[in-house]
């Protein structure tokens, strides 16, 4: 079966052009020298077995992409991961800003035949608040109050305090609705939801394999199979994709992205609301004083780092990824390195010859964050500041992290289309993350609050604007930069859409030919 | 008085296990058990040892975000909760009664898993096996025929190259060539058993078990040639060599077949690294073996997952040093003897 379809692939893909990734509808287009195959077969190359199988406990990105397939939150994002209708139109929200109203999607069904109303959106969220469920999404619903479903389509949401960053919680697979009497033990091992895709197997760290859903209420999916393969080796992926046995698979490395891009493949780049950053820990004694932080957030070269450590796949950033409220990277004391500064800035902590900092990392995180650790030790050693470099396991690092027991540590934290979510929970004084952010204030704490209440994005910009620039001017960390990641796929995969942090959530768009 | 009742019911046991522990096979099956109680005390206390837990694993930094509430409800769900003491013998009483555990993550039985995972591994190292007889022994045989002439430096270099190169190396070496050559890889396909597609199944195997095969060619290659040239100089030789016993009867019924001790206990011994050492040939050409299900188990910080099949794979190591001691019976006269 899958010998043909590869012969299949390799023949036609001869004449066609190079993969267009194209917006919806393009896949259903006829007429060109390739068509469709309505009985396709998708594989996705993935590296790891999905951790987890049910949408609220989702954490690794293998859980979050198979089951972006499976299930449906109740709204979804455009290509730039900002919110869009999706089960349900974008909510009304009440001029106080504390009362939102969905309505549902008529007609949808899960993959069960039963009809999703408003009644599995209320369960859903509620079970997602009980503690019992220890649900990874729990956070998103902190300000919610109560969930009411007055009528099948209707669904109101109340909150405790107005909180702009909810809705951008309700995209995420891990708030997508679940059927109100299904037992959640079952639903790990045999998935139901009113995604693009039903379950149909799974054979533990090898494959998961998906139908088609005909019922699937946002259109028809382009390949009647989609199964997910895992191939945890980067090279051994590559030689998948060169022979066709796998048509689609996404790297977060460049020089891996391009070997694997052949005759028969083509690699898409890009954007990421994710950032790599020098977190600084400004609580610790050798980074309390702003000026010893600002020396280093000189010192920095960005585009240094992305060249030599990332291997020149990034842009320089700022604190800010989410598309509306964007940071202008070029907006803090030093935007180039500028080691005169940094000296002067060492001369006003009192250390005019250097301190010693101690940097966290991991081989564990991504690809290249030893050598982004490295690369700033040599920076900064140009000023006199002597880094020393500690390479962790990946799991003594997440628990140095969690314990804030570092002065300062390379990461890479995932963004959000809301600022305050992503900025929140580190920098308000009451935040889950303050103790490791290691830094806040009480005008920071005025401005998230301000922030927060507001719900005009036009209104909420400026804020966040000031929120940005107190981050940079503190030097509270040093902002590196945005990844690129890469999507390669088989020149005969069609209708593949270019989403941000690649998001494969409109797979289901894209047919094999 | 009590106490010296229990003292003399200790000393009889003592006696009696002593009279038994004086059997050669009971000393063995001792020792083997103690062997594995020492490996599963080990692995418990590793795995603790090292920073982190399932649910740094599962959750990685998001795992500060949980309430002090769900942190409680998730401790209990991975028993993290319970003391050491009973951690441990909880587990192992499961063990005794065929209970390995359930992975947390796919929901199975490591049971379950080991029985798919196993026979993979099995059919790998014996293959690899094969393959590194096929090129250690021959390769001995050719060294020794003429010690310290070009056709023995060749080998013996050949068989340090074979052993200094890494085997991740090797095979992602031959792999991106076969694709860019003559674009064939058949890893890349899902996994099939030798039951479900044989012919595709030997085609995943080939590159793995040759890249293995190749590492533990070498020290076969080296014990080969050193035992030919040590029974070679044996009085029994020279006296068969004198009696006119034909030159490739006298090379294998006589030599090799004398040679072939330390072989086998060499071969034994790379058998039972490979069980639980194929890891990086599974890792990289996609094997869904038991060495992949260790390393899966130590990411997702899986305790039952590791102990258990750490476990079997002792277990298994054990028992192919039993297997090695038979065949020496088998292969040796003498020591059936004995």
């Amino acid at each position: 079966m899958s010998t043909q379809r590869r012969h299949g692939i390799r023949t036609i893909a001869t004449g066609t052009v190079a993969i267009t990734l194209l917006a919806a509808g393009l896949a259903a287009c006829g007429g060109e020298s390739s068509t469709a195959d309505p009985d396709g077969t998708l594989v996705f190359g993935i590296s790891a077995d999905p951790a987890q199988m049910i949408p609220w406990t989702a954490t690794s990105t293998q859980s979050i992409q198979v089951l972006s397939q499976i299930y449906s939150p109740i709204l979804n994002t455009d290509a730039e991961g900002v919110p869009e209708a999706g089960l349900a139109e974008l909510p009304t929200v009440s001029e106080d800003g504390k009362t939102y109203t969905f309505t549902l999607q008529d007609g949808v069904t899960f993959s069960d035949g039963s009809a999703l109303d408003s009644a599995d959106v209320k369960h859903t969220y509620e079970t997602i608040i009980d503690p019992a469920s220890s649900a990874s999404s729990a956070s998103y619903f902190a300000s919610v109050a109560g969930i009411e479903a007055p009528d099948p389509q209707t669904v109101v949401v109340t909150l405790k305090q107005p909180d702009a960053s909810f809705v951008s919680g309700l995209t995420a697979v891990n708030t997508a609705i679940v059927p109100s009497d299904a037992d959640p033990k079952s639903l790990e091992s045999k998935p139901i939801g009113s995604g693009p895709y039903q379950f149909k197997s799974r054979t533990p760290n090898e494959s998961i394999t998906l139908t088609r859903n005909d019922d699937y209420f946002a259109g028809e999916p382009g390949a009647r199979t989609v199964e997910f393969r895992v191939i945890p080796d980067e090279q051994s992926m590559v030689s998948s994709l060169k022979t066709g046995a796998v048509d689609v698979a996404i790297f977060d490395n460049p020089v891996t992205a391009k070997t694997a891009t052949s005759g028969q493949t083509t690699s898409t780049t890009v954007d990421s609301l994710s950032y790599h950053v020098l977190q600084l820990r400004a609580s610790s004694p050798t980074l309390k004083d702003v000026n010893a932080r600002l020396a280093i957030q000189c010192a920095i070269s960005r585009e240094d780092v992305i060249e030599s450590a990332a291997l020149g796949s990034g842009k320089p950033t700022g604190p800010i990824t989410s598309p509306e409220y964007r940071s202008d990277p070029e907006a803090q004391p030093c935007p180039e390195q500028d080691l005169d500064k940094a000296k002067d800035y060492l001369a006003k902590a009192g250390k005019p010859n250097g301190f010693t900092l101690n940097l966290m990392t991991s081989q564990g995180l991504y690809s290249t964050a030893v050598d982004e650790a490295q690369n700033i030790q040599a920076q900064l050693g140009k000023v006199g500041i002597k880094v020393n470099v500690e390479a962790l396991d990946s799991n003594a690092y997440v628990e140095r992290w969690l314990a804030a027991d570092f002065d300062a540590a390379i990461a890479m934290n995932g963004g959000s289309s809301d600022p305050n979510t992503m900025y929140g929970r580190y920098f308000t004084k009451a935040g889950s993350f303050n103790k490791v952010a290691g830094y806040s204030s009480p005008e920071l704490d005025k401005l998230f609050a301000e922030g927060i209440a507001t719900t005009d994005t036009d209104a909420r910009a400026p804020i966040y604007e000031e929120i940005s620039q107190h981050l940079v001017d503190q030097a509270v960390w040093v902002w590196l930069f945005t990844p690129e990641m890469y999507v390669v796929a088989n020149k005969g995969v069609k209708g593949l859409e270019e989403r941000t942090d690649a998001s494969i959530s409109t797979l289901w768009k894209a047919s094999v030919s | 008085m009590e106490g010296l009742g229990l003292l003399s019911a200790a000393t009889g046991l003592s006696h009696r296990v002593g009279a038994l522990g004086r059997h050669p096979a009971a000393r063995r099956v001792g020792e083997a058990v103690l062997t594995l109680i020492g490996v599963s005390l080990f692995t418990f206390v590793l795995l603790r040892v090292v920073p982190g837990d399932q649910i740094t694993a599962a959750y990685g930094t998001a795992a500060g975000d949980l309430s002090p509430e769900q942190l409680e409800v998730l401790e209990s769900y991975y028993g993290l909760d319970e003391p050491l003491v009973s951690q441990y013998f909880g587990w192992l009483g499961g063990v005794l009664t065929g209970n390995l555990g359930i992975s947390a993550t796919s929901h199975l039985s490591v049971l379950s898993m080991t029985a798919q995972a196993l026979p993979i591994t099995v059919e790998l190292a014996v293959l690899a096996i094969g393959i590194g007889l096929l090129l250690g022994v021959p390769g001995g045989m050719l060294a020794a025929s003429r010690p310290g002439r070009a056709r023995d430096q060749i080998s013996q270099l050949t068989s340090l190259v074979a052993l200094s190169v890494p085997s991740f190396l090797l095979a992602a070496a031959v792999s991106s060539w076969l694709v860019d050559t003559v674009g064939w890889y058949p890893n890349g396909e899902g996994f099939r058993t030798l039951a479900e597609d044989p012919a595709l199944n030997l085609q995943q195997m080939l590159l793995p078990s040759l890249v293995l095969g190749i590492s533990i060619a070498p020290p076969i290659l080296q014990t080969t040639r050193a035992a030919i040239l040590s029974v070679r100089s044996e009085d029994y030789i020279r006296t068969a060599r004198a009696k006119g016993v034909p030159d490739r009867r006298l090379q294998v019924r006589h030599i090799l077949r004398n040679a072939l001790i330390p072989v086998v206990t060499m071969s034994g011994l790379q058998f039972g690294f490979l069980l639980g050492g194929a890891l990086v040939a599974e890792q990289i050409f996609a094997i869904p073996g038991i060495g992949r299900q260790v390393l899966l188990g130590l990411e997702q910080k899986e305790y039952a997952v590791v102990q258990s099949t750490v476990l079997v794979i002792a277990a298994m190591f054990v028992l192919v040093n039993l297997v090695t001691d038979l065949l020496y019976r088998l292969v040796d006269p003498r020591i059936r003897a004995s």
